[in-house]
């Protein structure tokens, strides 16, 4: 679904992203770990062409993403709360990226009955525009709205974070779900090891811009991963 | 202690993130605060020779009978522009100062605005002139000590009304309210006040009268704010309450209609772009200073097209002009979504269209001033639609600084108003139309010069995709930059 091409990334003398080959085939969902500065947000920035690829592209579905637009209809993404409108209430900014997607309001509120307890009453009907919501929720109305319109590509940078705990668990279910039901490639980063190591089924340990790990997650990934990051 | 706070003070000024790169701004701000110096220095040496020239009476009494407006007039202004004092509280809550000596400071660094000081330079040339006509000085220092007082008292005032609307707009009603009754002479509030003003001239001691007021409000404040450094108080944002709406009749446009629908909520949910389509729509009377002729400067032909433009592109000018700024909050959203680049600045280019028809429509009183200064209105409105729209919307791709929609303060009294290219692109806005009408003038007759301005405009009209398609490459060169400077905030 998704390669990457010799793709790098510097600023000044500074690499931040080196990238020879990365394929992630559609349907799978893929973990990225690494700590600060490893050049987790800069992929996915690239992936969504938000910033320009020092050399090197991207492929997603055929598409260079670099070059054209066609990626966007069946790509999404939530990154951090520059996704969000403030101005908008939950309920008008699903619709508002519903309508960009092709969907009408009945599609919308028939995705967003699904996510009633992910959203445990604190969302819909609040008479809240989006900038009152504390982070936690404004995090569930960008991660709720990136599902809406069948995307094939799902990108969702620390998903986890700010989340509670039983958000978390709800939302590992929804990822595993939406990977292994509906052919979605999802791409999640993560401080957490345990969330990724329990959501994805491969993960890739970035250091430094360079992928170091490349592991099918498994039974033993967990202690691999520890080991890797105590260093 | 003082030390710290001024201390801080000069980095946060020095060290922001946009300082290097706004030097131009800071230039125009200094400039621009120039300007009004200048325009209140010429004031307040000027006005007593004025008055009297023009034989209305006393110039001080006149002074005093239209002190009330300047007041007023003043408030209104601080409270548009002025920024409140309270930002930047929060590191300091935790942190073992007392809270007094944080109002206090908060307080006092009001004092040496410039909203204050730009007053001395009236009232200090003024009294001295008065000094100098032989007024008795003992009489004019009471009655200057007491206008300063009053000045202040509105720097105080705004401190505590500020972020109350309700407040704001009732004043200002009341404002503009008096000002036409007593211009259509229904009803003359100068009569109630010019003798209050007067009273501190006759009685100078009364001057004591404003200086206990404003004490009084200094502690008003003081006790205010003091009161309200809390979290969920005064430093809490204000949140209102939200109604979700659909504007289902914007859906019949498809795509397009999505993005008026967003824009449309854009401008009523947030102050500063409600403040900015205001300030547009006040555009519309800004032709009455050229065809009443009640400016003798502006009775040259050229100024009805510079007029016309005017009143009609008010709002291209004051939200146009900051597309796609509008949206810097959220646009890597809008740029990883499913958003083809035209049909967003499709969209933008409908809004400023729809907002020059309802100018122009809502401009049709100027007939009153016979067919000319309407013909320049149309001509105008013509032009705006063909040929500033997409200059706007241009412009607009080199706009990156970023806009905080909820805050009013900095309307355009910061970096973000400026840059040398945008500079660059207003000329043709104006310049470029008054040339094209001064040929068709000098050549021919006015008529022409109106025919050859509205064929420009219809002109551009026509090469609407090839200019689209031109603008839309630009923003994508630009892309990349904006999504980077729009993250600087």
């Amino acid at each position: 679904m998704i390669t990457a091409y010799n793709l790098t990334k510097t600023y000044g003398e500074n690499t931040v992203l080196n990238i020879e080959h990365l394929e992630i085939p559609k349907g799978q969902s893929f973990g990225l770990v690494g700590n600060n500065g490893a050049g987790k947000t800069t992929l996915f920035s690239l992936l969504l062409d938000l910033i320009q690829p020092s050399s090197g592209h991207i492929i997603n579905k055929e598409v260079q993403v670099d070059q054209s637009e066609d990626w966007k209809p069946f790509t999404s993404a939530f990154i951090d709360e520059t996704f969000l409108i403030g101005y908008l209430t939950p309920e008008e900014y699903f619709y508002f990226i519903g309508e960009l997607r092709g969907r009408n309001k009945a599609d919308v509120d028939a995705l967003l009955s699904n996510f009633e307890d992910f959203f445990h009453g604190e969302i819909l009907g609040q008479k809240k525009y989006l900038r009152d919501l504390s982070k936690g929720n404004q995090k569930k109305v960008g991660i709720v709205a990136s599902f809406i319109g069948n995307p094939e590509v799902v990108i969702l940078d620390e998903p986890f974070a700010n989340l509670d705990p039983t958000t978390q668990i709800r939302l590992k279910g929804i990822i595993k779900d939406l990977a292994a039901k509906e052919g979605v490639t999802v791409l999640v980063s993560s401080h957490d090891l345990i969330h990724v190591t329990e959501v994805c089924e491969r993960i890739v340990v970035l250091n430094k811009g360079e992928i170091v790990k490349d592991i099918h997650t498994s039974a033993e990934t967990m202690k691999e991963l520890e080991a890797f990051f105590a260093g | 202690m003082l030390k710290h706070f001024m201390g801080l003070q000069w980095k946060s000024f020095f060290r922001s993130a946009t300082f290097k790169t706004e030097i131009w701004f800071k230039i125009l701000m200094a400039l621009g605060a120039l300007y009004f110096i200048v325009v209140f220095l010429g004031m307040g040496v000027g006005a007593f020779f004025l008055i009297k020239e023009m034989e209305i009476g006393d110039p001080l009494r006149v002074v005093n009978q239209f002190m009330i407006y300047y007041l007023a007039f003043d408030l209104v202004f601080r409270y548009m522009l002025q920024k409140m004092p309270v930002t930047n509280i929060k590191p300091l809550l935790y942190l073992p100062i007392s809270k007094s000596k944080v109002v206090n400071f908060s307080l006092g660094k009001t004092i040496i605005s410039f909203f204050n000081i730009a007053h001395a330079f009236f009232f200090i040339p003024f009294s001295i002139v008065l000094l100098t006509q032989d007024y008795p000085p003992l009489q004019v220092i009471g009655w200057h000590l007491a206008l300063m007082a009053l000045i202040y008292c509105n720097n105080f005032i705004n401190v505590m009304v500020n972020n109350q609307n309700v407040v704001f707009y009732v004043i200002a009603v009341l404002f503009i309210v008096a000002g036409a009754s007593q211009y259509y002479q229904w009803f003359d509030i100068t009569v109630y006040t010019q003798p209050i003003f007067d009273f501190f001239y006759d009685i100078p001691w009364t001057a004591i009268i404003p200086w206990v007021i404003l004490i009084g409000l200094y502690y008003g404040a003081f006790a205010y704010f003091k009161k309200h450094m809390y979290l969920d108080g005064g430093l809490a944002k204000k949140q209102t309450e939200a109604k979700t709406e659909n504007l289902e009749w914007l859906d019949r446009f498809g795509n397009l209609g999505t993005f008026l629908k967003n824009d449309i909520k854009l401008i009523k949910r947030n102050k500063r772009s409600r403040s900015a389509v205001i300030a547009g729509a006040f555009f519309i009377f800004y032709g009455l200073l050229f065809f009443t002729g009640a400016l003798e400067v502006y009775d040259g032909p050229f100024w009805k097209i510079f007029a016309g433009i005017f009143v009609t592109g008010g709002f291209l000018f004051s939200f146009g002009q900051y597309v796609p700024s509008w949206d810097s909050s959220y646009y890597p959203l809008m740029m990883s979504q499913n958003i083809k680049y035209r049909e967003y600045l499709s969209s933008k280019w409908y809004l400023v269209i729809i907002a020059t028809v309802i100018s122009t429509i809502l401009a049709t009183f100027y007939i009153y001033f016979g067919w000319e200064a309407y013909a320049a209105v149309l001509v105008g409105a013509i032009y705006n639609i063909g040929i500033n729209s997409y200059l706007v919307l241009w412009g607009g791709a080199y706009v990156k600084t970023p806009i905080d929609l909820t805050s009013n303060k900095k309307a355009f009294g910061d970096k973000q108003a400026f840059n040398a290219k945008t500079l660059l692109l207003t000329l043709p806005k104006l310049a470029l139309p008054i040339g094209i009408y001064a040929i068709g003038h000098f050549l021919i007759n006015p008529m022409a010069g109106y025919i050859f301005v509205a064929v420009f405009g219809l002109l551009g009209f026509v090469f609407k995709n090839k200019v689209f398609t031109m603008i839309e490459g630009i923003y994508k060169k630009e892309k990349y930059k904006t999504l980077l400077a729009y993250k600087q905030k």
